[in-house]
């Protein structure tokens, strides 16, 4: 699903985020990426997500070079993805309901589609009663719900999260962690950056460790040309 | 994993009519932006309408003096004041000649008798006159030229009347009406070059407005773009809001020039009257609203399209 090969992102003013990083993440996998802050993990999710591109080696997403990738078609590419971020970027003017539907509208699904799979996405994170509520009045771990059911609504064929869990307490934490491993189960490749070690041992899912820009541990082995 | 990339996806027939939903709740929404924000909406609104006014405006004050140019120019007359020695039965004899001619419409005999008395009242001289031994005016005859008749042709019929033997002078008094056309032309330019110069700060207003509107809300355009929104779909609802801008602004400056033309009518019509005509100012015909409603549409739109483009691809997902 994700092959970076050789991949180096510097930025502006000479900071080497990411220094030569080569790894593979198979189709329908759930993995790790770890390491302290700075690292390159967000580095590496900007650029799975389109927001940055490589400055030298490529990144190929689903047999696609996101290096060349022309600007016009980014937003179509994006469409596969789901994104979760830690501080969930839910938009507070508007109800659950309308941030969750957010991607089914702009992929153009009808109107009672819309509503079955928007209801189907909030049962599944056990927010169904909640639908009609403004993001404000949520918890923190609702809060974070509302933003998974966002992303997987339409149902993407990769989960990206970046530190899904860092403004929760322990126990909301698993139950996040666990709806993760929900979609891994029906099919879903995921991939969660998280500096939780703990937790991230308690599950035992491959772990992609990086270092001032670089992997230090790899559980899936690398890339054999790597 | 597929080998194709395929976008989890609708149908063609469910997309096209998502589109049209999409477009539909565009109009709504940015309209219902507008009701829920009223006295900034409202603000933006009357600055279009105040702007629109002006041109529009001098328009219909254009319009109107074309109108009353267009009256004088069908009342010219020739005035032929007779020589002292022609009698009244003569000046008749030659009235009657002349209403037969070709290129005259009509023709009037103000007998002296008649000019000393309306010179008496409207001069205020009054009795002073009485001390006169003899009525210095003469016969007098008004033509009027047949309407088809133009500028040239009117003056070669001065000239002929000029030639019969009983006719003193004849005078025709059009050059201050040429002079007022010309003016007219420059008035007409002016208000090419008001409407122009208005019509861009119209764009100016409406780009601003949006331009603040983007700016406002960036979070929301950040992650509609990280979900996979294309730039049209971002852009569309900024669109609908100058549309409604520019709809709202061109309806208001209509009312507002109505309303003014609604204050002049009175002492315009008694203006009229003075003059002894029947004028009533003329307002907005239904193709100069269309108009004015279109262009002010049209320059809403073209100004949210600028600020988009230049604003909209300024965000991007950090």
């Amino acid at each position: 699903m994700i092959q970076f090969h050789h991949v180096t992102k510097r930025y502006p003013g000479g900071f080497e985020a990411l220094s030569n990083v080569s790894l593979h993440l198979p189709k329908g996998e759930m993995a790790f990426l770890t390491g302290h802050s700075g690292a390159g993990k967000s580095t590496l999710l900007k650029i799975v997500s389109l927001i940055e591109k490589p400055t030298r080696g490529q990144a190929i997403l689903n047999r696609i070079n996101l290096g060349t990738l022309p600007r016009k078609r980014v937003p179509y590419i994006r469409r596969h993805i789901g994104f979760i971020f830690q501080d969930h970027q839910l938009l507070f003017d508007r109800p659950v309901f309308d941030n969750v539907a957010m991607p089914l509208i702009i992929l153009g699904y009808p109107r009672n589609e819309i509503a079955r799979r928007t209801r189907a996405a909030l049962d599944k994170v056990g927010l169904l009663s909640k639908e009609k509520a403004m993001p404000i009045t949520l918890s923190g771990g609702e809060q974070q719900r509302v933003g998974i059911a966002r992303a997987v609504v339409h149902k993407p064929m990769l989960l990206l999260a970046d530190e899904p869990t860092g403004n929760l307490d322990p126990v909301l934490s698993r139950e996040i962690m666990q709806i993760f491993l929900d979609f891994h189960q029906v099919g879903v490749t995921v991939l969660v950056a998280s500096h939780d070690l703990g937790l991230i041992e308690e599950l035992g899912k491959p772990v992609i460790t990086l270092n001032q820009g670089k992997v230090i541990h790899d559980d899936f082995g690398g890339l054999d040309d790597g | 994993m597929t080998d194709r990339h395929q976008p989890p996806r609708p149908g063609l027939l469910q997309r096209l009519s998502a589109w049209l939903g999409h477009h539909a709740r565009s109009m709504v929404f940015s309209l219902g932006k507008l009701y829920r924000a009223p006295a900034s909406t409202l603000m933006t609104v009357a600055v279009i309408a105040i702007t629109l006014t002006l041109p529009a405006g001098f328009y219909l004050f254009m319009k109107n003096i074309e109108n009353i140019s267009g009256d004088l120019r069908s009342t010219t007359r020739i005035s032929l004041f007779l020589k002292l020695d022609v009698g009244e039965q003569a000046a008749a004899g030659l009235r009657d000649r002349l209403q037969r001619q070709q290129g005259v419409a009509d023709v009037r005999l103000i007998s002296r008798d008649e000019a000393l008395e309306e010179f008496r009242a409207s001069s205020g001289l009054g009795d002073s006159l009485d001390y006169l031994k003899e009525n210095p005016l003469p016969h007098t005859l008004l033509v009027e030229p047949a309407s088809e008749l133009d500028s040239p042709a009117i003056r070669q019929l001065l000239k002929r009347l000029q030639q019969q033997p009983e006719v003193d002078t004849a005078q025709l008094d059009t050059e201050w009406l040429e002079r007022l056309y010309t003016l007219l032309d420059i008035a007409r330019r002016a208000v090419i070059i008001i409407s122009l110069l208005f019509s861009f700060a119209v764009l100016l207003i409406v780009g601003n407005t949006i331009r603040l509107d983007i700016q406002s809300r960036y979070q929301e355009i950040v992650v509609t773009k990280l979900i996979g929104a294309t730039d049209a779909f971002i852009r569309r609802p900024f669109l609908y809001s100058g549309v409604w801008y520019g709809l709202f602004g061109g309806l208001l400056a209509w009312i507002i020039v109505e309303l003014s033309a609604m204050a002049i009518a009175g002492p315009y019509q008694k203006l009229g009257q003075l003059y002894r005509s029947d004028l009533s100012l003329v307002t907005f015909s239904m193709g100069d609203f269309m108009i004015l409603i279109g262009a002010s549409t049209a320059l809403g739109l073209i100004g949210s399209w600028l600020a988009v483009a230049r604003h909209l691809s300024e965000i991007e997902p950090q």
